[in-house]
C-alpha cells in the first residue's frame, strides 16, 4: 500500500507521530485552501440557480410593466410579435397541456408496463435484450426524435389513422406520442429502481397466499412503490412541459387555442425556442416576451419537482 | 421475481378460477404490449432513419461543408464545431462537478442549511427543461454582462451549465460507493483528508466519474434547444479556429436540413443523424467497457 | 449483461475511424486563392438567403481564408443586429425604414443599399387544389386581413368546394410579411394572426405541401424550387390574371406583388478588402448565381447602377 509514502509526518521522539511537523503545517494550510477551493465549485450550482432567477425574472417584471397581468392570463390569442401585439397566454398553455397529456398517455402506462415486465415477469435473457433498448431510447438526441415525427410519424400514422378531420403537415398528435416515447425509459426506469426496492418477503408472503403473479402486481408491488411511481410520473410530466425541439419540428408554430390533437400547436417550449430563432431584438417587447414565458415554464417545472420530492419523501415505505 | 417463487406461482396457477386467470392473461399481454411499444419504435426509427440516409452516407458526407447545393452538403463545420463545444463543456464541467461532489461528499458539515440548499439547488437544475438554459445564456452569456455573441465560448458555457448538475450526481455516487475501510485504512496511517481523498478515494471513484462524465458529454452532445436561442442555427462552411468564433453543431445543422422544404436536404438530415447516433453509440460503448473493465479489475 | 467485446472494439474503431476522416480535409479543397482573410457576418431575410449563401459558397470556394457566415433571422431581425452593429451584410425582402435607419445613424453605422435580384411574391396553393388557378387582391385581403373570420374556402368564392381553409405565411420579422401585408392589405404589418408563421420560408414550403387546403406566400424562387409540391396561384391586380414567373417579373406584368431584393451592406465594412470582394463577385457572377438559385436576374441597368454605387463608396 503506498499510504505510508502518502503521509508527510515526522518521527517525533520515539518516532511517534504525534507532533505535527512544518511540513504537516504546511500541509494542512494547503489543505484548507483545498477545501475552500472544493466549496467554491460545489457553489457554482448555486451561482446556476441564482443566475437563472435573475435572467429571468428581471426582464419579466419589465414585461408586466408594459403587459397587464390580466391580460396576460385572460387573453386566448397569442399573437406577441405582430401588431397589434396580443399577450394571451392561454393557447400556449393549452398547447403544452395537450401534447403533455398524449405524451403522459403514453409513457405512464407503458413505462409502468415495461417496468413491471422487466421486474417480475422477465426471465433474465428477455432482461438482457429489453433493458439496452430502453438504454438506447434514452439516449437517442430530440432532434432526432423530432426528424421521426415530422417525416414519419405524423405522415404515416396520424394522417392515416386521424378519424376526425384531415391532418395537415403538424399535428399536436405527432408531437405528443413521440414526446411520450421520449420520455418512456425515464418512466420505465425510475418505476423500476421504485419496484426493485419492494422486499421480496412481501411479494412471496402474496404468493403463498394463493396470489397470481398479475394480483402481486397490481395489489402489492404497485400500492408499496407507489411513491416512487408517483415521483417517476410528476418528473415524465415536467419533462413533457419542457420538450422544444420535437415539438418546434412536429407541431409547427400557429398558436391555435385548440384541444384538437390532429392540429398543429404551440406549447410554452416550442415558443421559446421559436422566438430564439428569430432572434428578437434585445430589450424589445416581443424580447422580453422570451422571458415572461420562460419564467412561466420554470415556476411551473420548479413546482413539480418540489412536489416529487414532497411525495417521495412522505409517502415512502420503510422497510428496514 | 426469484426463480423458485416462479416454480411456485406456476404450480398454483393451475388451481386458479378462469376468471382471473383470463385477467392474468390479459394482463401479461398488456405487459408485453408495453415492451413491444418501445422495440417497435425504437426498429421504426432507426430504419426509417437508416433507408432515408442511406444514399448519402459516404465520405464526401464528412469532409464537405454544409452547402446550398444539396448534393454537395456535408457535414465537416457541424462535427468539429459539435467537438470543440462539447469537448469545452466536458474539460470545464469536469473539474467543476468532480470539485463540488468531492466537497458535498467529504467536507461538507451534514444538516446545514446551506449545504442542503445547495443539494436541492442541483436536484432542481436536473429537472429544468433544456430550454432555460438558452434563455439564461441569451439573457447573461451571449448578450448581457458577458456579451460574448454567438460564438464557440458562449455554447460551451451554457453547455457546462447544463451538464453540471448530471456529472455532480453521478460522481458523487462514485464518490460514496468507494468503501469506508479504504479511506479509514489512510487516516489510520497518518494520512490527511486531502491526502486521503487525491491518493485512495478519488483514484478509486475514477471508473465511475469517468462513467459518468462520459454519459454527460453524450448527452450534450445530443443538445438541440439551448443552442437554438444561441445563434448555432446559422449557415457556416468553416470549422471553428477559437472560443469567439462562430459556429454550428450537428443537432442544429440536423434541424436545419430537417425544415428545409428540399426533399434532398432530408435525405442529408437522416444521413447526418446516422453520424450522429453512431458518434453517441462509440461513446456509451466506451463508457460501458470503462465500467465493466475497472468492475472486473476489482473483483 | 456482458457486451460483446469484439463486437464493441469494433465500433469503437469505426467511431475512430469516423473522426479521423473527418479530420482530414479541413477547409474546404481548391488553391488558397488570393490571400484574402477575415469574417463577413451575413444576417436577415430568408428570402434572400438561398441567393446569398450560394454566393457566400463559392466566394468562400476560391478564397479559403475568408470566413462567411449566414444567419436567418428575417429581416427585421437582420437589421437589428446591422444598426447594432453585430453584422457586416443585411439581407432584406423590402427597403430599410426610416426607424431602422435613424437607429443606424444613432450607432454611427451607414448602409449602403444595393438591388441583388428582382423578385414576385407568389402565392402558392397544395398541388391537390383545382380550383383556385387565379385570386384576385380582394380575395387574398379577404383571407388575410385583420380580425379575418375567413375558415373555409367557399367563404372566399362560393363556387370553391368546401374545404377548411390553413394558412401559412412569413412571421413578423419577415420583409416578405411587411411587403405582403401592405400590398394585400393595404397597410403594413396588418394581418390576421391565427395562421402558422415563419421567418424560414421553407416551413411554409413543407406545411403548404402537406395540406390539401393550404395556401401560402413566399419569395418566387421557393415556388420554382419546389415546383411539385406546391401550386402558383395566377394574381389577378386589376387587369387580369397573370402567373408568377421569371419572364412576368422581369416584364413587370406581375403586380402588385413584383418587388426587389435588397442587401445593405455597411459602408465601414465596404472598406474592407474581403468584403469589397464579395460584394464585387456576386455583382461580377450575378447572372450564373441568380440563375442556379432560382432567382430573377438584374437588369443591365441595374448592374451597372449598383456597380457605381459600390465604386462610390469604396472608391474604385
Amino acid at each position: 500500500m503506498a499510504v505510508a509514502a502518502t503521509t508527510g509526518a515526522s518521527r517525533g521522539p520515539e518516532g511517534s507521530f504525534l507532533l505535527p511537523s512544518a511540513h504537516l503545517r504546511r500541509r494542512l494550510r494547503v489543505e484548507k485552501a483545498v477545501k475552500a477551493a472544493l466549496f467554491v465549485a460545489a457553489l457554482a450550482s448555486v451561482a446556476t440557480t441564482v443566475a437563472i432567477a435573475v435572467s429571468l425574472f428581471e426582464p419579466t417584471i419589465e414585461f408586466f410593466a408594459d403587459i397587464p397581468v390580466g391580460q396576460f392570463f385572460s387573453g386566448t390569442t397569442w399573437a406577441p410579435l405582430f401588431r397589434p401585439a396580443q399577450f394571451g397566454v392561454w393557447p400556449l398553455v393549452t398547447g403544452t397541456f395537450l401534447v403533455m397529456a398524449i405524451a403522459v398517455a403514453v409513457a405512464v402506462p407503458c413505462g409502468l408496463g415495461a417496468a413491471f415486465y422487466l421486474n417480475e415477469y422477465a426471465r433474465p435473457r428477455t432482461r438482457a435484450v429489453v433493458k439496452p433498448v430502453l438504454e438506447i431510447l434514452a439516449g437517442i438526441p430530440t432532434v432526432v426524435f423530432g426528424f421521426f415525427a415530422l417525416f414519419f410519424v405524423n405522415p404515416q400514422i396520424v394522417q392515416r389513422l386521424w378519424p376526425f378531420g384531415g391532418v395537415g403537415t403538424f399535428s399536436a398528435l405527432a408531437a405528443g406520442l413521440v414526446v411520450g416515447i421520449m420520455i418512456l425509459p425515464t418512466m420505465a426506469s425510475l418505476s423500476e429502481d421504485a419496484m426493485a426496492a419492494v422486499p421480496g418477503a412481501l411479494r412471496d408472503g402474496a404468493l403463498a397466499l394463493g396470489a397470481t403473479r398479475r394480483e402481486v402486481c397490481t395489489k402489492v408491488v404497485f400500492p408499496a412503490a407507489l411513491s416512487g411511481i408517483v415521483a417517476a410520473t410528476v418528473l415524465a410530466v415536467s419533462r413533457a412541459i419542457g420538450e422544444t425541439t420535437i415539438v418546434l419540428l412536429a407541431a409547427g408554430s400557429n398558436p391555435r387555442f385548440t384541444l384538437n390533437p390532429g392540429e398543429g400547436v404551440q406549447t410554452m417550449a416550442s415558443f421559446i425556442g421559436f422566438a430564439g430563432i428569430g432572434d428578437q431584438p434585445t430589450g424589445s417587447t416581443g424580447y422580453k416576451t422570451i422571458f415572461a414565458v420562460g419564467t412561466l415554464l420554470f415556476v411551473i417545472t420548479f413546482v413539480l419537482n418540489l412536489i416529487s420530492v414532497r411525495v417521495v419523501r412522505r409517502f415512502r415505505e420503510a422497510y428496514e | 421475481m426469484s426463480a423458485a417463487s416462479r416454480v411456485v406461482a406456476a404450480s398454483l396457477a393451475s388451481s386458479v378460477p378462469a376468471r382471473r386467470r383470463v385477467r392474468d392473461a390479459l394482463f401479461g399481454a398488456a405487459l408485453v404490449a408495453s415492451i413491444l411499444v418501445a422495440l417497435v419504435t425504437l426498429g421504426a426509427l432507426l430504419v426509417d432513419t437508416f433507408l432515408q440516409g442511406r444514399p448519402r452516407l459516404n465520405g464526401q458526407l464528412l469532409q464537405n461543408m454544409p452547402s446550398a447545393r444539396p448534393a454537395r452538403a456535408g457535414l465537416q463545420s457541424a462535427i468539429l464545431g459539435s467537438l470543440w463545444v462539447v469537448g469545452l463543456a466536458g474539460g470545464l464541467s469536469l473539474p467543476l462537478g468532480v470539485g463540488s461532489a468531492v466537497y458535498l461528499e467529504e467536507f461538507a458539515p451534514r444538516d446545514r442549511w446551506y449545504i442542503r440548499l445547495i443539494e436541492l439547488n442541483i436536484q432542481n437544475l436536473a429537472g429544468v427543461p433544456s430550454v432555460v438554459f438558452g434563455i439564461l445564456g441569451l439573457a447573461f452569456v451571449a448578450r448581457g454582462p458577458l456579451g460574448w455573441g454567438f460564438t464557440v465560448g458562449s455554447a460551451a458555457l451554457v453547455l457546462t451549465i447544463l451538464v453540471l448538475p448530471t456529472v455532480i450526481v453521478a460522481s458523487r455516487e462514485a464518490i460514496r460507493a468507494v468503501p469506508p475501510s479504504l479511506r479509514d485504512g489512510a487516516l489510520a496511517l497518518g494520512a490527511t483528508r486531502w491526502q486521503t481523498i487525491w491518493r485512495q478515494v478519488l483514484p478509486a471513484a475514477v471508473p465511475g466519474i469517468a462513467t459518468g462524465s462520459i454519459l454527460s458529454v453524450s448527452r450534450a452532445l445530443g443538445e438541440s434547444a439551448p443552442l437554438l436561442l444561441l445563434g448555432a442555427l446559422t449557415f457556416v462552411t468553416f470549422n471553428p479556429d477559437g472560443l469567439d468564433s462562430g459556429y454550428t453543431v450537428l443537432p442544429l445543422l440536423i434541424f436545419k436540413y430537417a425544415s428545409d422544404a428540399k426533399a434532398e436536404f432530408h435525405v442529408v438530415a437522416a444521413a447526418a443523424i446516422i453520424v450522429l447516433l453512431a458518434i453517441l453509440l462509440t461513446m456509451n460503448t466506451t463508457a460501458i467497457l470503462v465500467r465493466n473493465h475497472f468492475q472486473k479489475r476489482r473483483a | 449483461m456482458r457486451p460483446n467485446l469484439g463486437k464493441a472494439a469494433a465500433l469503437v474503431l469505426a467511431g475512430g475511424v469516423l473522426l479521423a476522416a473527418c479530420g482530414g480535409d479541413g477547409g474546404g479543397g481548391g488553391e488558397p486563392g488570393s490571400g484574402l482573410s477575415g469574417d463577413i457576418r451575413i444576417d436577415g431575410s430568408s428570402t434572400v438567403t438561398p441567393l446569398i449563401a450560394l454566393a457566400a459558397e463559392d466566394f468562400q470556394a476560391g478564397n479559403s481564408g475568408v470566413r462567411v457566415t449566414v444567419g436567418t433571422s428575417g429581416t427585421g431581425g437582420g437589421f437589428e443586429k446591422f444598426c447594432n452593429g453585430e453584422t457586416d451584410i443585411s439581407m432584406a425582402s423590402r427597403a430599410i425604414k426610416d426607424s431602422e435607419t435613424q437607429a443606424c445613424a444613432a450607432k454611427g453605422i451607414q448602409p449602403l443599399e444595393l438591388i441583388v435580384a428582382n423578385d414576385g411574391l407568389s402565392v402558392v396553393v397544395n398541388p391537390d387544389n383545382d380550383w383556385a388557378e387565379c385570386l384576385t387582391v380582394a380575395q387574398l385581403a379577404a383571407m388575410w386581413e385583420p380580425g379575418s373570420r375567413v375558415s373555409n374556402w367557399n367563404q372566399v368564392d362560393p363556387s370553391f368546394p368546401s374545404q377548411p381553409l390553413e394558412l401559412f405565411g412569413a412571421g413578423s420579422d419577415s420583409g416578405t410579411f411587411d411587403y405582403f401585408t401592405a400590398a394585400v392589405n393595404g397597410e403594413e404589418g396588418a394581418t390576421r394572426t391565427d395562421y402558422n408563421p415563419s421567418e424560414d420560408d421553407n416551413v411554409t414550403v413543407t406545411g403548404v405541401a402537406g395540406d390539401k387546403g393550404a395556401l401560402g406566400y413566399f419569395g418566387l424562387s421557393y415556388l420554382l424550387e419546389n415546383e411539385g409540391k406546391v401550386k402558383g396561384v395566377a394574381i389577378d391586380g386589376g387587369s387580369g390574371c397573370v402567373a408568377p414567373s421569371t419572364d412576368t417579373v422581369q416584364a413587370g406584368t406581375y403586380t402588385p406583388l413584383s418587388r426587389p431584393l435588397f442587401v445593405y451592406v455597411k459602408a465601414a465594412s465596404a472598406q474592407r478588402p474581403e468584403v469589397q470582394a464579395f460584394v464585387r463577385y456576386y455583382f461580377d457572377n450575378q447572372a450564373s448565381i441568380t440563375d442556379e438559385a432560382l432567382f430573377v436576374p438584374l437588369t443591365d441597368e441595374q448592374v451597372g447602377k449598383a456597380r457605381q454605387e459600390l465604386a462610390a463608396i469604396t472608391g474604385g
